[in-house]
């Protein structure tokens, strides 16, 4: 969004440089200080990813000082005992799991929801189902999780008698439905990136609209249908609260989807608020965040490039 | 161009007057046990309107070291001081005059439902370290039981921590909730879990166990015949003279301040009108 707008000031400012203006300083000074206040702004965004990215990382530094690494791969999470265990296997596994669990569900719905969106609904279907999906993604993260907590939770405890309604499957299903909105709009813009001239080619050799979809669109973006699922799969790890509200918290390893589990994000939020300030607990807390930092930033940066191959592909 | 250095300059100045107007003139700081935070930042908004009150939290030894380095006005800590903590205070000349500022009482919590009346001690650890694990091992159906513990940092896992598991650490498998709240919204949805709660958090939908055949109550509390009870401290550098500390610290005991502290989730130190 961003760029499109630099891009579209720029574009604006060039035309000023046309040769009868060019003369006139005002409207020189004008066009200057337009990019300067735009550079400025646009870098905020730069300078805020740089500062968190090294005030998190000078933080988690004095835990690896004094711990070693592999401890913090270990299977037992202690922070408060003495000594203290800082092992934050079941909370990277806790977090594994409730994303794919929350990717199994959302990737197919998702996906199916763009492609109708994107080729076969016409115009007002479209429009109610993408403002639907708009509004889905703008419900907040503490709605989405006291949801959880007094519907879904006491209805899965019942419907599967488990011991309690507090799971990573309770947790999937909320972030499913958190992470759709991110796969279904990204998807959509991703088949709609699609030139026309792809499906009229197929239409005109005789396929049928299905076979279009299946055999010549989505695999014409499925740079770009990746990119979507991995971004989707990066709001489903890095969401906080919902989980937090209903996955129990429980550091214990395991992968069942039908135990409460800890995720990292939620350890971090359940841990942060009391824990003394630049003790080693606040410092391995840190290193976690460093840590779901890397990770996210991983997958970012990963549907980034799977997004530009599709631009790239279609432009030759 | 002289324009956008001007911007510039202004920018930056701007910047640093900001940084310089940090101000740090707070009448009253009072900094440790987190298991008291509550009630010392309670205690700050109460008295807003009269003095500007810092609040912050560490540990019991935390406030303790700030009050004998002449940091802090107010030391909260939830043990009495060390002999080691004493004789660091004479060598520096601090007089710690403690004051017993309230109760910790935490409740042992089940569903209605379940018929279990009394636990001891003993077997509250023995759950929540998971050894037991079925209601039938202490006298109830035959379930799983279901632990509902507080997260690592929260005061009441202190409490707990200290005097039913005595450092021994909780089973992961067990529920970690945020706040005495949460504890309750599950105990209440599930028959099959026990939790534990501050006093104050004690709904009429939850069901009380007593703890060494001893009730949790307000009474049981103050005179230290529940088990899991413990008295709380403030301590300040000798008796304080007349200003802000000596009214903080009498607020707090005045029955407005032991209100609060019911309020809170903790048990007064006197029996209330």
């Amino acid at each position: 969004m961003t760029a499109q707008g630099l891009n579209g000031k720029g574009c604006s400012a060039g035309a000023d440089d046309s040769p009868s203006l060019h003369g006139l300083p005002r409207s020189l000074f004008r066009k200057r200080l337009d990019v300067v206040i735009l550079f400025i702004l646009s870098s905020a965004s730069l300078i805020a990813l740089g500062l968190i990215f090294f005030f998190i990382l000078r933080e988690a530094f004095p835990f690896f000082r004094r711990v070693p690494l592999v401890e913090l791969f270990s299977r037992t999470w202690l922070p408060t005992l003495e000594p203290p265990r800082f092992g934050a296997l079941p909370m990277i596994l806790g977090s594994a799991t409730v994303t794919a669990g929350a990717l199994i569900v959302s990737v197919p719905i998702g996906l199916a929801a763009a492609a109708f969106i994107a080729e076969v609904a016409p115009g007002i279907t479209k429009d109610v189902f993408k403002s639907a999906i708009e509004i889905l993604a703008s419900i907040p993260s503490v709605v989405y999780g006291f949801f959880g907590l007094a519907v879904l939770a006491p209805f899965l405890q019942s419907t599967l008698s488990l011991p309690t309604g507090r799971t990573a499957l309770t947790g999937a299903v909320i972030l499913a439905v958190m992470a759709l909105p991110t796969i279904a709009s990204l998807a959509e813009d991703a088949l709609t990136a699609v030139p026309a001239s792809y499906r009229e080619a197929s239409l005109a050799v005789g396929a049928t609209r299905w076979q279009t979809i299946w055999r010549v669109t989505v695999p014409a973006a499925s740079s770009g249908l990746l990119g979507a699922v991995i971004l989707g799969m990066g709001r489903a790890m890095g969401e906080t609260m919902a989980v937090l509200m209903v996955t129990g918290n429980s550091p214990q390893l395991t992968a069942s989807l039908l135990k409460p589990v800890r995720t990292l994000t939620a350890g971090i939020a359940l841990e942060m608020a009391e824990t003394p300030f630049g003790s080693l607990h606040y410092h391995a807390l840190f290193s976690l965040g460093a840590l779901l930092l890397l990770i996210t930033l991983g997958m970012n940066w990963s549907a980034e490039w799977f997004r530009g191959r599709l631009v790239r592909r279609h432009r030759r | 161009m002289k324009m956008q250095h001007r911007l510039l300059a202004g920018l930056i100045t701007l910047g640093l007057l900001g940084g310089g107007l940090v101000a740090n003139a707070a009448d009253v700081t009072m900094t440790g046990s987190t298991t008291v935070l509550p009630i010392a930042q309670a205690v700050a908004e109460a008295l807003a309107d009269r003095y500007e009150i810092e609040v912050s939290g560490g540990g019991s030894s935390v406030g303790v070291t700030a009050l004998l380095n002449g940091t802090t006005d107010i030391a909260d800590h939830s043990r009495p001081l060390k002999a080691s903590e004493y004789e660091t205070a004479v060598k520096k000349g601090v007089y710690p005059f403690t004051f017993h500022i309230a109760n910790d009482a935490v409740a042992v919590v089940v569903h209605p439902s379940n018929p279990i009346q009394n636990l001891t001690l003993t077997q509250l650890k023995d759950i929540y370290a998971g050894r037991i694990t079925n209601w039938k091992q202490v006298g109830g159906r035959d379930a799983p039981i279901i632990a509902v513990s507080r997260d690592s940092s929260s005061g009441t896992f202190e409490t707990w921590n200290h005097i039913v598991m005595r450092n021994e650490p909780v089973v992961a498998s067990a529920i970690f909730a945020t706040s005495n709240a949460d504890v309750a919204n599950e105990v209440v949805r599930n028959p099959n879990a026990i939790g534990y709660v501050g006093l104050a958090y004690v709904i009429p939908q939850l069901k009380k166990v007593s703890v060494n055949g001893k009730e949790a109550t307000l009474e049981s509390a103050v005179n230290y015949t529940y088990p899991i009870a413990r008295p709380l401290f403030m301590s300040t550098n000798g008796f304080p003279a007349p200003g802000p500390v000596l009214d903080v610290i009498l607020f707090i005991l005045s029955d407005a301040g032991q209100r609060l502290v019911q309020e809170m989730g903790y048990a007064p130190v006197r029996k209330l009108p």
